[in-house]
């Protein structure tokens, strides 16, 4: 920030893009409007440090405003430099939320800082990061806070208590073997695939999942409170993720969508599912090259994007859920209809999921069409017990994972000979024996649980 | 034998569908330049056997019908005496139901396992499942092309072809470089059915190719099975038009050997705890949904997969489309 005697002018450097150029024109009105003076006389340069670093957005305006203000020498410069500012102007002097508050103020707090400015709906976001917000509606209200004329009111800590359930699992009617894949996959971190003909409930049983998960321990919570409030998706209400997020991306969404992209890459929906589900209905609906796109993440989980404008690694550890119907035509598997799909048309059906991907599922369940006396029965467990379940389960196998038994292994060997298994398809087997056992609360993992995970392999009837 | 690879070769040049020598000009000029023993070094070459209408182990039953074909381009390991061995046509719809696959499968399995050679025309469905029965059962099966000897149609059955040719034999009347055609399925028909003393039908539209078969089997006076289908599916109106035509009906692989004059397959003897007993019980009753199995026997859905996969493994039950069955 530098003002000098000469023609007046007014310029931001430091690789700034569109929105932030703009900001020239946001601060001067702002600070007109908050009845404080424009130093007129004078030749203004603002210098957005490290200058090499590409800037973006909105969210530089209220420390922009506040350096012209400190330089012209309207607030202390000392107090300024004690605090942190983030926030968007706008003309009338008004102070706006922008995204990335909380990934702002753990910059401000490794550098030293201890306090930051910004709007009140970013407060309880920023806090998250543990520094001091001092939340500030309007630019004057800032200045006076500097002078140390004014003291804002601290923000409410936010109420854990009214945030909304997710679905429970005690609406599904029957459905017992989806039902058991679904607890098996929420133990054991696997993905799971829901293949069978349309109203059998596979997406309603896949929403169902994030419900039985356990909540997220404090360090995976501000992991993924970062990438969500790098993408603008908090609310003010409830600003820390606790619990494992649930991303539904429609089948229509582009591969830059799903995985991340665009020129400053942003993260997307496979990291904003990080550490949570992410549910893709209609699994060969989606682009085949979206679905390729998924695997890397599945496999190391982390997406590595590079664009000419930089390079961008985002977390992006999910757990995938996918629906998909058999055929084509839908009829497959359903006893009331019948498949009128050509041979050709079948195997293209099925060529659009490559066997890499399916690959790497660990269940595989048909869901079949529960008859009518299924649906009139009552209502079936909850997803309170089944998480509990869940994470008793885990926490065995954090604490030691069960063995496999000599007659479990010999029954697996015998199984990959008699059944079409691959090498990978066999380690699938026996991740999800393993979490069979830590669900019984096994010593070990025996022939019944290898014998249980193999009815979860990909059946035949999808080409692998 | 150079007469009929003089008229094979003949009517694959010409694109023709030849039983006997035309009284053509072209087909005299061309008899008098063709060298049959270059010909059929070239073939012996490529792996491939010719076998002569006029040839002693012709077999007898082809050359009995009314428009035998005038010699078979053999591929494979098989002996030539194999197509002599009593044969069952095992023929059906391509676009067939898990069901149509599940009953081609086992019948295969059983009746090549009693002694029969299986004879299917290696199209996807149930001739595909037919061939597969049969090789599980370390059996004999036989494969009718429609086209070329050289040809794997359709290309999906590539590696099923290259099985079938290890132990059995791939059939074709005609010779190398013949491309597939609509109206040559309907003629390799004629020899699948020719081969075999009976025809049995598992699944069958209207009009399909599989009845065609049929047809050519009743003309030639042989006897024609066909399994009894859901008479709301059309996939097995025609076979279910055949048995209200006289057909006999197939239940099982016995009623076939029977025919024959073989006796029923050795059942397997199985040691199953009590769950897999109740389960496989149930199933033989009626193929069941997982979800079905777990309310009718008290198992939990993790002790039912248990079970079921001990089942499969023991070759006594299948699950497709989420239907345990038993097998």
């Amino acid at each position: 920030m530098h003002l000098e005697r000469g023609i007046p002018g007014f310029a931001i450097v430091g690789l700034a893009d569109r929105a932030c150029s703009e900001a020239k024109h946001r601060v001067r009105s702002g600070i007109m409007s908050a009845l404080l003076e424009w130093p007129l006389d004078r030749r203004i340069t603002v210098n957005l440090a490290p200058a090499g670093l590409r800037k973006e957005g909105s969210s530089f305006d209220l420390s922009i405003a506040l350096a012209v203000l400190a330089a012209s020498l309207q607030v202390p410069a000392e107090r300024m430099a004690e605090h942190a500012a983030v926030g968007e102007l706008a003309l009338d002097g008004r102070i706006r939320p922008v995204r990335g508050a909380f990934a702002v103020a753990e910059g401000a707090r490794s550098i030293g800082l201890e306090r930051i400015l910004c709007a009140p709906e970013s407060a309880a976001e920023a806090e998250l990061a543990g520094v001091e917000a001092i939340p500030v509606r309007h630019l004057g209200e800032a200045v006076s806070y500097l002078r140390g004329e004014l003291r804002p009111e601290p923000v409410e800590p936010p109420d854990e208590a009214d945030e909304p359930e997710p679905p429970d699992l005690a609406d599904v009617r029957g459905q017992e073997r989806a039902r058991r894949a679904l607890e098996l996959a929420a133990a054991g971190g696997h993905n799971l695939l829901l293949a069978g003909p349309p109203g059998t409930g596979k997406t309603m049983l896949g929403r169902r999942l994030p419900g039985i998960l356990p909540r997220l321990a404090p360090a995976e919570a501000l992991e993924v409170t970062r990438i969500h409030s790098v993408a603008g998706l908090l609310v003010p209400e409830r600003p820390l993720v606790s619990r494992p997020p649930f991303r539904a991306p429609h089948h229509s969404s582009s591969t830059a969508a799903i995985v991340g992209g665009g020129p400053g890459p942003r993260p997307g929906e496979a990291s904003l599912a990080h550490r949570g589900v992410l549910l893709l209905d209609e699994l060969p609906e989606f682009q085949r090259p979206t679905l390729e796109a998924l695997r890397q993440p599945l496999e190391d989980g982390t997406i590595a994007i590079a664009r000419a404008a930089g390079q961008a690694l985002f977390p992006a550890s999910f757990q995938l859920v996918a629906t998909m119907n058999m055929c084509p035509c839908a009829g497959r598997g359903d006893p009331a209809a019948e498949c009128s799909c050509s041979p050709q048309r079948l195997a293209a059906f099925r060529d659009k999921l490559s066997r890499a991907l399916l690959d790497r599922f660990d269940l595989v369940v048909t869901v079949p069409r529960p008859r009518a006396d299924e649906l009139a029965a009552g209502p079936s467990e909850a997803s309170q017990p089944v998480r509990a379940r869940v994470v008793e389960a885990r926490n065995r196998l954090r604490a030691q994972p069960p063995v496999r038994t000599e007659a479990a292994s010999e029954l697996l060997s015998r199984a990959v000979e008699r059944l079409p298994l691959s090498a990978r398809g066999r380690a699938k087997v026996a991740r999800v024996a393993c979490t069979a056992a830590a669900l019984a609360g096994a010593q070990a993992v025996e022939t019944e649980h290898v014998a249980e995970a193999l009815a979860y392999r990909s059946p035949k009837e999808l080409g692998t | 034998m150079s007469v009929e690879l003089t008229l094979a070769s003949f009517a694959a040049l010409t694109d023709s569908h030849l039983v006997d020598e035309p009284r053509s000009a072209r087909f005299a000029r061309f008899k008098a330049t063709f060298d049959a023993p270059a010909a059929l070094e070239r073939l012996g070459a490529s792996g491939y056997r010719f076998l002569a209408r006029s040839d002693e182990a012709f077999p007898p039953l082809l050359r009995a019908i009314h428009d035998p074909p005038p010699g078979l381009f053999l591929r494979g390991h098989g002996n030539v005496e194999l197509l002599r061995r009593p044969a069952i046509a095992l023929v059906g719809a391509r676009a067939c139901s898990s069901y149509g696959r599940q009953v081609a499968r086992r019948l295969g399995r059983e009746l090549a396992g009693a002694g029969l050679v299986v004879v299917s025309g290696l199209a996807r469905g149930v001739d595909g499942e037919a061939h597969r029965g049969a090789l599980e059962a370390g059996g004999v099966t036989i494969a009718v092309l429609g086209c070329g000897i050289d040809r794997d149609y359709p290309a999906a059955h590539r590696s099923l072809a290259a099985e079938i040719a290890e132990s059995g034999l791939i059939v074709s009347e005609y010779s190398p470089g013949i491309e597939p055609a609509p109206w040559r399925f309907p003629a390799r028909n004629r020899i699948v059915a020719g081969l075999c003393a009976a025809t049995l039908v598992v699944e069958a539209r209207e009009r399909s190719g599989a009845l065609i078969t049929c047809d050519l089997a009743l003309e030639e006076g042989r006897e024609v099975f066909a399994v009894p289908g859901e008479i709301t599916s059309a996939l097995s109106a025609g076979s279910n038009a055949l048995l209200r035509l006289g057909a006999t009906p197939c239940t099982g692989a016995t009623d076939v050997l029977e025919s024959f004059g073989l006796g029923p397959p050795e059942p397997v003897a199985l040691e199953l705890g009590p769950a897999a007993t109740a389960v496989l019980e149930r199933v033989r009753a009626a193929a069941a949904t997982m979800d079905e199995l777990v309310r009718a026997t008290g198992l939990s859905a993790g002790e039912l997969a248990a079970v079921v996969t001990e089942l499969e493994l023991a070759g006594v039950v299948e699950v497709e489309e989420g239907l345990v069955r038993a097998g």
